[in-house]
């Protein structure tokens, strides 16, 4: 019988593709209107410096460590919609976007460094990036949300 | 859809229902920890892997000189929302409409 809930790794990886160009998907993942539509709401600004959240009142800052659109996007992750996860140490994700020959393009997103994370590791497990990266394909596919 | 095919072919074989456990019980796992609890030989499991990555439920990276397995749970997601969330909505409708039915003739 297996566990209901994933080991919590220290590296998880998502690979999905999506039918849009590069630049497209970079656009979607940097520019809060867009964000707001399919993170949980989270309005996200990244730019090279910072990327900037925004749920509701509350705003939160991680750093940029690699700004190379519309290829490579590298940041760090703090969660903080939780008391929990805010209290633990600070993770990366790193968005890798791959042009392929039939005009979609590979998406894969790394979220590790999660050693000093370990319920943030539980928390974006499962449904947690699942749930960005299906509605990120609807958005871009269909120019509707997954959930309206 | 051609993606769903592959991903359902994958899924169809106990034996690589068995290693995408065992990413799910561990994340992120090299070639020899993966034969290690399959009755088979590494060339029979690198077949399977080879399905499974082709349908994109496994993801290899590279971690220093080893390549990692990486379960990727995305297009099993994405089936669940293009078929099984679709079916629920008939079935759940299919009930309310009984209901009314029933309710509206007692």
């Amino acid at each position: 019988m297996m566990t209901a809930t994933m080991a919590a790794t220290t590296t998880q990886v998502y690979q999905v593709f999506i039918r849009a160009t590069p630049e497209a998907i970079w656009e979607a993942i940097t520019k809060p209107e867009f964000t707001e539509r399919y993170f949980y709401g989270v309005r996200i600004h990244t730019v090279p410096e910072r990327r900037r959240t925004q749920w509701q009142e509350e705003v939160g800052e991680d750093p940029v460590f690699e700004y190379d659109p519309p290829r490579r996007l590298v940041h760090g992750w703090h969660s903080k919609w939780n008391e929990e996860l805010s209290a633990e140490e600070p993770s990366r994700v790193t968005w890798e976007l791959e042009p392929q020959e039939d005009g979609t393009t590979l998406l894969t997103v790394v979220h590790d460094q999660l050693e000093g994370a370990p319920k943030t590791a539980e928390s974006v497990s499962g449904p947690g990036w699942m749930r960005v990266l299906s509605g990120l394909k609807t958005l871009l596919e269909t120019g509707e949300p997954l959930v309206p | 859809m051609e993606d769903d095919d592959a991903v359902f072919r994958a899924l169809a074989d106990p034996t690589r229902r068995f290693l995408l456990d065992r990413l799910f019980e561990r994340d992120g796992r090299s070639l020899g920890e993966l034969e290690d609890g399959v009755a088979m030989t590494r060339f029979g499991v690198m077949k399977h892997l080879r399905v499974l990555e082709e349908a994109g439920l496994v993801v290899r990276r590279k971690s220093g000189r080893e390549s990692l397995h990486f379960l990727n749970p995305v297009p099993i997601r994405l089936i669940h929302d293009r078929w099984i969330d679709k079916y629920n909505e008939h079935r759940v409708s299919a009930l309310a409409n009984l209901k009314t039915e029933l309710e509206e003739t007692a």
